[in-house]
């Protein structure tokens, strides 16, 4: 085994050598803003000759009110009629042209993509359908109607399934209050509330060049970009700024809630408030929870649950940063005769991590992971506009992508440490478990 | 206004100029028959390197269901110089991702790095493709991992183990009746020894692909890989009994009783593949069939079923041409709250009904010629995506450049080559329908159940 620390450590220096070369590759953001005041962000990416746009609006659940499941309604309605274009003629204009188009929405955000080949004839009529379903959606009674009842549908399927009754029984206790405890797929009382009028008006209030940012990659000059967000976004009423959402309270005591279901297995999900995208202690978090849970079967959660007792077959854990404090969440799923010696082994392993931090080798290897995939993880269109967005989104620096690896090689042992214990307390944590009963499985056939 | 067979010419011409071809493929294999497939694509400073081996579910025999799959989960667990975990730690700690897949017709191993990083794949998966330990304890708690990785993949998933119960059904004697997780039994009987001659047999680089797609020199590539794989010996390969699915004689129905909140109903009808196919346009004929029904929302299923007469909360369709022996051209979906599964399957059946009867529009051929065009530019984007597909045609025995004119085969199909293939193959006496009846949530299940998926991935 010697052998093998040798052959790591002269890998592992390799590597730090080849970061610094690779970060002049990362391509270079550029930004202007729409004569509406649209802000673009947009990457050239010359080689294939197609084009992805996101616009993303503050239109999220966390604008819901009283009526969760208001904002994803709104969103699967956008293809649904727009002007004189039925639904059907929507779906036409997009597929005749071979476009991709999607409209999707979370908690923060609501956004649509589109995917097109750059030659203007594809190009042309699938940017005047985006631009005209985002500024006159026609929300057609009938189409309403269909829609609210596909979002039932979904919602009953989230009934069968532990991993979703789960999630929403966390972000319930988790957020209390805070408009972040609103379901993004909404209730069923609430989705049978919701009217036409409603649904305009968030429509109205929220779809404007005030709310939204847009983010290009693909095969395009400057000019050709400039003309592609005019044309998506320059029409869009200006608007008026959504109010910030409101910070999100720490939790104040542990709380374990047990749900029954007829499942084989139980989902147990354990975590507490997190930080926002903006907080400086986001990327010690990061970089700490990719020795805790975020780098697969290397990191300790899946070592000690799966590769050392086979209790499971996944166990992260995340920070998921959003506008305001996102979760940190660890979660598992295991047979229902293990839940007890799970929890316990994933509290255990939260506890001392948080106590003791990482060991200085394995902490090494995690930022090695980070850094080193980061060529990786911006490998394609598609990644780099996926990143693109969340930069736009979050208003996070022009140079971000250029100062990631320096910015993650910055970062002590010590301040990993010191930003979990500051951030995470294992004494007040979430608990969720949700699952058959806990009577042992009858022996396996020829074990 | 063009006419719209105009159209369709003219979608040709402009979307498929030769600058928009994928870079050639080099090709070579190593004296000990490891085939080495090389593509160059330099847009970013990476490679994805991927190791395909001839072996799957459906080359398991009856009690052995799963052994591919566990195997593949114990790929990671060390060799006599690579102790078990040290895999990944290296990979991760170089700046790389990794996994594994198995799927009906294959298994295969890959890895996403710095280019640089090429040789440590290369090392690493020459090692553990001869000298895997598979050590008894490793055993034992794998197959524990696994059985849990059923449990929430399939047992626990109404849908999933419907899926799985109707494979099990349309099939007789087909291997692609097992799920390709196994069945519980057959997870938690597999023994050491098993798993031993599973891997001696079939872990051979005269039964590999190695394929890798990046920022690579195609010469330099080809030194590593006689330096890494070059040394290691062959098998004598003896290829598994082939066993053909017998002709089925009538219209197959089962019931999935479980708990559950949302009704669900799967209909497949046997159907040739490229390998399986009598004529060779057949399998291209199906696509665009398949297209007609289910390619983006202008799709039958969502103008008829879903927004038409909204009999459908959600359907689609899903045919793989490329699978290794004769497949299933499903259609399947969820009933609209108010609808039944068997409205929703009287629907689906009368759209297959008018497409034995009737002849595709142009425009809807047009239509779905220009997505196939554009998503063969769009495919380009994923390195992973050009390696996977290089690999699944060079397993199943298709050859890797089976798809290279797959464009223009799509494009050469007629609308009464459409109505063929549904003439042929979507016939009632080629049916299975499997139906979920959800049970109370409340309630407890029958008994423990069992599963169905594309992939199996680590």
């Amino acid at each position: 085994m010697p052998r093998l620390n040798v052959l790591l450590s002269s890998l592992l220096a390799t590597a730090l050598l080849l970061v610094s070369s690779m970060a002049a590759a990362v391509p270079a953001i550029q930004n202007w803003r729409t004569t509406n005041g649209v802000s673009v962000y947009f990457i050239p990416a010359r080689e294939l000759p197609m084009v992805d746009a996101q616009i993303l609006f503050n239109a999220g659940s966390v604008r819901d009110g009283e009526r969760p499941g208001l904002a994803k309604l709104t969103s699967g309605l956008l293809e649904e009629g727009a002007g004189d274009w039925s639904a059907d003629a929507i779906a036409d204009r997009f597929d005749q042209v071979g476009a991709r188009f999607s409209a999707s929405s979370r908690r923060d955000s609501a956004s649509v993509a589109l995917r097109s080949l750059v030659d203007p004839r594809y190009l042309q009529p699938t940017v005047e359908t985006v631009a005209r379903l985002l500024k006159e959606p026609t929300f057609a009674p009938d189409a309403v109607e269909r829609v609210r009842q596909q979002m039932l549908t979904a919602l009953r399927d989230r009934a069968q399934s532990p991993g979703a009754i789960a999630q929403d029984a966390f972000y319930k206790a988790l957020y209390g209050d805070h408009p972040y405890a609103i379901p993004p797929e909404g209730t069923p009382a609430s989705l049978n509330a919701i009217t036409r009028a409603e649904i305009q008006e968030f429509h109205r209030r929220h779809y404007t060049a005030a709310n939204a940012v847009i983010a290009i990659v693909g095969d395009l000059d400057r000019p050709a970009a400039e003309q592609l967000a005019n044309a998506l976004v320059g029409g869009l009423p200006q608007g008026e700024p959504v109010p910030p959402t409101p910070p999100v309270p720490p939790v104040k005591a542990s709380q374990t809630i047990r749900i029954p279901h007829p499942s084989s297995q139980s989902h147990i999900l354990i975590g507490q408030v997190g930080v926002h995208r903006a907080d400086p202690d986001y990327y010690a978090l990061y970089l700490g929870n990719h020795v805790l849970g975020g780098n697969g079967l290397v990191s300790q959660l899946s070592q000690e649950i799966r590769e050392k007792r086979g209790l499971a077959y996944g166990a992260y854990s995340a920070f998921s940063p959003m506008r305001q404090a996102g979760p940190f969440l660890l979660n598992l799923q295991t047979r229902n005769d293990q839940v007890d010696t799970a929890l316990q082994v994933a509290q255990t392993t939260l506890r001392e991590f948080t106590t003791n931090g990482p060991a200085p080798q394995i902490l090494e290897e995690a930022r090695q992971n980070i850094t080193g995939g980061f060529a990786v993880d911006l490998a394609g269109n598609s990644k780099l506009a996926s990143a693109l967005g969340g930069i736009a989104f979050y208003g996070l620096p022009l140079d971000y992508l250029q100062n990631y690896i320096s910015m993650m090689n910055g970062i002590s042992l010590e301040q990993v440490k010191s930003a979990w214990q500051r951030q995470v307390q294992p004494d007040r944590l979430i608990t969720v478990i949700v699952g058959g009963d806990q009577a042992a499985p009858k022996p396996a056939a020829g074990s | 206004m063009p006419s719209p067979r105009t159209m369709v010419a003219a979608f040709g011409l402009a979307l498929a100029p030769a600058t928009f071809a994928a870079a050639p493929v080099h090709e070579f294999t190593l004296a000990n028959g490891l085939k080495v497939l090389v593509r160059e694509d330099h847009r970013a400073p990476v490679a994805v390197s991927q190791i395909w081996y001839k072996v799957g579910s459906s080359y398991e025999p009856s009690g052995l269901t799963g052994i591919s799959h566990l195997l593949e989960h114990l790929m990671f667990k060390g060799t006599p110089t690579v102790p078990g975990g040290e895999f990944s730690r290296l990979i991760a700690a170089n700046g790389g991702k990794e996994n594994a897949f198995t799927s009906r017709d294959f298994t295969a191993y890959f890895q996403t790095m710095e280019k640089e990083r090429l040789e440590l794949s290369f090392r690493l998966e020459a090692d553990r493709m001869r000298h895997l330990l598979l050590k008894p304890e490793d055993v034992t708690k794998e197959a524990q991992v696994v059985t849990e990785e059923r449990r929430l993949r399939t047992e626990d998933q109404p849908e999933a183990l419907t899926q799985e119960r109707f494979h099990a059904a349309a099939y007789v004697t087909s291997p692609y009746r097992n799920p390709i997780i196994g069945w519980m039994q057959d997870i938690q009987a597999i023994r050491p020894d098993d798993l031993k001659h599973w891997y001696q047999r079939w872990y051979a680089p005269n039964n590999a692909t190695l394929v890798v797609v990046g920022d690579v020199d195609p010469a330099k590539v080809r030194e590593l890989a006689e330096k890494h794989f070059g040394p290691l010996p062959p098998s004598e390969l003896t290829p598994p009994r082939l066993d053909q699915e017998v002709p089925q004689l009538g219209e197959r129905r089962i019931v999935v009783k479980t708990p559950a909140e949302v009704p669900y109903v799967a209909l497949g009808y046997k159907a040739p593949t490229f390998k399986t196919a009598a004529e060779d346009w057949e399998p291209y004929a199906l696509d665009v069939l398949d297209g007609v029904l289910d390619a983006g929302s202008s799709g039958r299923i969502s103008r008829n079923l879903i927004r038409g007469s909204q009999v459908a909360a959600a359907a689609g369709t899903g045919y793989t041409p490329t699978a290794r022996l004769e497949e299933l051209f499903v259609l399947e979906g969820n009933p609209a709250p108010g609808r039944t599964s068997s409205d929703l399957e009287q629907a689906l059946r009368a759209e297959v009904a008018k497409l034995r009867e009737e002849l595709i529009s142009a425009e809807e051929l047009a239509r779905v010629v220009a997505q196939v065009a554009a998503t063969d530019v769009y495919q380009q984007d994923s390195l992973f995506y050009q390696a996977m597909r290089l690999g699944t045609l060079e397993t199943v025995g298709l050859g890797w450049s089976k798809f290279d004119n797959y464009v223009q085969r799509i494009q050469a199909v007629t609308p009464e080559q459409v109505r063929a293939v549904a003439r042929k193959y979507l016939t009632d006496d080629r049916l299975t329908v499997a139906t979920l009846e959800p049970l109370p949530l409340e309630g407890r299940r029958l008994s423990a159940p069992a599963a169905g998926m594309d992939h199996a991935i680590r």
